[in-house]
């Protein structure tokens, strides 16, 4: 039955050429540090889960973001699990995210024809970045607001155009509710577009020009 | 199958992803429904005597409006709710309490002297002195509280 089923699905959507397209890949014979990618896009999807579970309660807004959350930790169930996978996700996204981009650079796995894929690795590398900036001051505690005005403040750091950007971050001269407001908004709907279209991009290069192997000694 | 020599190192992969797919689909997912659920599932005890003020405030054969407000603590926040209360007393020696609170759509009903009926003003519904439904959708007369008056003071038990 649940052949049938899939079969009929199968004329229709394609579905089992889609599966050997991406899972039935040959590859070379690698090691456990060319998992670090898929490590990092399962960290991503574990990422956007909780955090859509977070945005049930969380209030961006200086009145409420501190209480929401304390709500989030003390009140619901099951809350601190979601906000501490979170926390500790977005920290281990961060490294497993570094530590691909350096077995790609130490791999030589950015040369032809990889170039475009590692293009849009450094952007995914930002990007992630970026969403630990916005989402470090969204707690609204002391750490988030002073880590913010540093934050902010080396950013005005640029010559000439400095104190620009610092406005446009912190959108106008203090750290304030539109602050807040603005970094809820790119860390939840701006970063999180970003980073889904380049991982788009990335996965469609890799399953289109396979990975790389690892370079011999006279290579 | 796991366990027999036979196995390959494809299926391997494939049951252990399944296998550890579900232990960490369990694991997140029936909290994340309980995180869902919980504010719906805490319940508050509303119940409590509230005061009136003075018999001799409510004329007799007249309904009368007594506005109060009572705060509750939801999420993180105290919600502050007005409930109004007709106090009507048919005779010196009797008095009524009935909830404002329309047993329709939860609307708040008024009281028209004119007509001498209560009239929601949402779908047009109409109640008698006592409460009884005249005409429109409601499915039960008004709600009554329970009353009971100390020292010349009226109370009722507020329940939600």
């Amino acid at each position: 039955m649940a052949e049938k089923v899939l079969t009929w699905l199968d004329e229709r959507l394609g579905l089992r050429g889609i599966y050997n397209t991406v899972f039935d890949r040959k590859v070379p014979k690698v090691n456990w540090w060319f998992t670090l990618g898929s490590a990092s896009l399962f960290l991503f999807a574990m990422q956007a889960v909780t955090g859509i579970f977070l945005s049930v309660y969380y209030v961006p807004s200086p009145d409420h973001a501190y209480d929401s959350i304390q709500y989030i930790m003390n009140g619901v169930a099951f809350g601190w699990l979601l906000r501490g996978i979170h926390h500790w996700g977005a920290s281990l996204m961060v490294i497993f995210v570094f530590a691909h981009m350096l077995r790609t650079f130490f791999y030589a796995a950015y040369k032809y024809p990889r170039e475009v894929t590692w293009i849009t690795g450094v952007v995914l590398l930002l990007a992630t970045l970026g969403m630990g900036f916005t989402g470090y001051l969204l707690p609204w505690n002391q750490k988030a607001y002073w880590a913010t005005t540093v934050g902010t403040e080396i950013a005005g750091t640029v010559p000439f155009i400095g104190s620009f950007i610092t406005n446009v971050l912190r959108g106008g001269s203090d750290l304030s509710a539109v602050t807040l407001a603005r970094f809820f908004a790119v860390h939840i709907w701006f970063l999180p577009a970003v980073i889904g279209l380049m991982i788009g991009v990335h996965m469609y290069l890799i399953i289109r020009l396979g990975i790389s192997k690892i370079p011999s000694q006279d290579e | 199958m796991a366990g027999t020599p036979n196995l390959s190192r494809n299926e391997f992969v494939k049951v252990t992803v399944g296998v550890l797919g579900t232990v960490m689909g369990v694991v997140v997912g029936i909290p994340a429904i309980a995180y869902l659920l919980s504010p719906a599932l805490k319940t508050q005890a509303a119940d409590a005597w509230v005061a009136l003020g003075p018999l001799e405030n409510y004329p007799v054969g007249e309904p009368t409006l007594f506005t109060f407000t009572r705060t509750k603590v939801n999420g993180w926040e105290k919600t502050v709710n007005s409930y109004g209360v007709y106090v009507y007393r048919p005779s010196e020696s009797e008095v009524t309490a009935y909830s404002n609170v329309c047993t329709h759509l939860s609307c708040r009903v008024n009281w028209k002297d004119d007509v001498q009926e209560y009239v929601c003003p949402c779908h047009d519904a109409h109640f008698d002195i006592n409460g009884a439904v005249v005409s429109g959708p409601p499915p039960r007369p008004m709600d009554q509280f329970e009353t009971k008056v100390e020292e010349g003071n009226l109370f009722i038990l507020f329940t939600e």
